[in-house]
């Protein structure tokens, strides 16, 4: 029994250094199995994907009671809500005429369609709360301190960004919970001041309800194809875009500003 | 040898210890995700219908807060200015936390979580207790019974507004000033106004929502510009 198992550990031993040392694979990955601490660090140098981290962290940085996972849990929402997103894509024409008509075919024609919405829509909500969570933990831990203050400053702009997205996504669907929502949120814009046609102080700068702050979200007064349009092309393109660029700044900047911070109160005075 | 890097010290290997922990998240997530997406399925209403404007009309649930602040305030208040000072406060924080530890923090910790508190207590409140004309219904009560429209409110004569407003904001930059030396010297001036100011504000809105639900009081002050 014994003699059987170590020549099954044994061959697969010789496979696995047969297949490492093989033209095919070293053209891939130009290291050895990471077993030993020389090919561990090379594991993460050389891939452009888990280069993000450093080769070697803190202790307790890897330790889920200090970091909770949210950050990471965010981007890969992000992703989740990327792929589904594009599969939802293909199905869905933002046009008031068959915007409707496109969801009810996802749910009951497109094969997976009811499951890849399902997944964005909830992907979507939990990313709000991972995010808030994530906020959370980085004030709990003081991380924002120096040198970090500026990163806080990047993720509250991810934060509504987040916020943002999951907004304009809201009146994709075209159902009455889509439109009144929109209606009731993009109300809100018309009460600013000096820029919205109900806040105060808008005679000043001559806005009215064809010019101001709503009308510039909306492509008109009321929620309708132009409204459609443009939640679209900022939900399928331009906030996506600038959340990417800012998640790049966000991971870079953690590294840059000196990896993850250190546990709440053994922070140094700079 | 500072603390933080006596601590950096102590490294371990990214590889596995970092990223084996990281796949375990993304595959606990995703397996979550799979089975609550295949459990319960998104809302589908009817077709959208401009015509047909649902009792009551609600903002998605993190937006909610603010839609029930609308019930206290002005919208340019509920829906940009408070918003906005959110951002602003939250984008401030670094700049304004002297950088204290352990039980120094407490003023910090408390007032984040306030606010924290403060902003998911009113989003359950307009996801859970909000029907039609925005009256107040308990979770369990029937929403197709309609409610009598609330009492009608008043605004307090600027007599007692300017006086109550001015006493409270100067007041509140006042006393601390006063009573915690130790907090003001920490910040200076610039950080102790900002603050403050910032600190007032927040405690303000819940203030002037028990204002409201004590004292029927609609605005503090009457203004010819605007009202608050």
């Amino acid at each position: 029994m014994g003699q059987q198992l170590r020549g099954r550990a044994s061959l697969w031993r010789r496979t696995r250094d047969r297949v490492l040392a093989s033209q095919l694979w070293r053209s891939v990955i130009r290291h050895g199995y990471p077993d030993e601490n020389r090919n561990r660090i090379l594991v993460i140098i050389s891939n452009i994907f888990l280069h993000l981290h450093p080769a070697r962290v803190k202790r307790h940085g890897v330790k889920l009671r200090y970091t909770w996972c949210m950050g990471g849990l965010s981007a890969f929402l992000f992703f989740v809500l990327t792929v589904t997103g594009v599969l939802l894509m293909f199905y869905y024409v933002p046009d008031t005429r068959r915007a409707y008509q496109d969801m009810k075919d996802l749910e009951h024609a497109v094969l997976f369609g009811k499951l890849m919405r399902n997944m964005h829509r909830w992907a979507a909500h939990a990313m709000v709360v991972t995010v808030i969570l994530h906020m959370t933990r980085v004030f709990l831990t003081g991380s924002y301190r120096p040198p970090r203050e500026f990163n806080w400053v990047i993720g509250v702009g991810l934060l509504v960004l987040t916020l943002l997205l999951s907004f304009t996504g809201y009146l994709l669907p075209w159902d009455q919970l889509a439109m009144w929502a929109i209606t009731v949120g993009t109300n809100m814009a018309e009460a600013t001041p000096f820029l919205g046609a109900a806040g105060p102080f808008h005679e000043l700068l001559g806005i009215t309800k064809h010019n101001d702050i709503r009308f510039a979200l909306l492509g008109g007064t009321i929620v309708d194809q132009n409204a459609l349009l443009r939640f679209y092309v900022l939900h399928c393109i331009a906030l996506p875009l600038i959340g990417a660029v800012l998640m790049a700044v966000h991971f870079w900047r953690v590294r840059k500003d000196g990896g993850i911070s250190g546990p709440h109160g053994k922070l140094p005075k700079l | 040898m500072s603390a933080e890097n006596a601590r950096s010290r102590d490294l371990v290997h990214t590889w596995p210890h970092l990223v084996y922990r990281e796949l375990c998240a993304l595959l606990a997530a995703s397996v979550v995700l799979w089975i609550v997406s295949l459990l319960v399925d998104a809302p589908l209403e009817e077709l959208a219908n401009a015509t047909l404007t649902p009792n009551p009309a609600k903002a998605p649930w993190y937006f909610l807060g603010l839609q029930e602040l609308l019930v206290y305030f002005d919208p340019w208040i509920a829906g940009v200015a408070i918003p906005g000072l959110i951002i602003l406060g939250l984008a401030a924080i670094p700049y304004l936390d002297p950088g204290e530890d352990g039980s120094r923090r407490r003023f910090a910790l408390s007032v984040y979580l306030g606010g924290l508190a403060l902003w998911f207590v009113l989003i359950f409140i307009g996801t859970y207790c909000r029907g039609p004309n925005w009256a107040w219904y308990w979770p369990w009560e029937d929403q197709t019974v309609i409610k009598p429209t609330l009492p009608l409110t008043r605004a307090l004569s600027p007599a007692i507004g300017w006086p109550a407003v001015l006493i409270y904001l100067g007041g509140g930059l006042l006393a601390p000033r006063l009573i915690w030396r130790d907090f003001f010297a920490r910040l200076g001036i610039v950080r102790y106004l900002t603050v403050m100011g910032l600190l007032l504000l927040m405690i303000a809105v819940p203030l002037k929502i028990a204002l409201r639900l004590a004292f029927n009081v609609k605005y503090v002050l009457t203004t010819p510009w605007f009202n608050v």
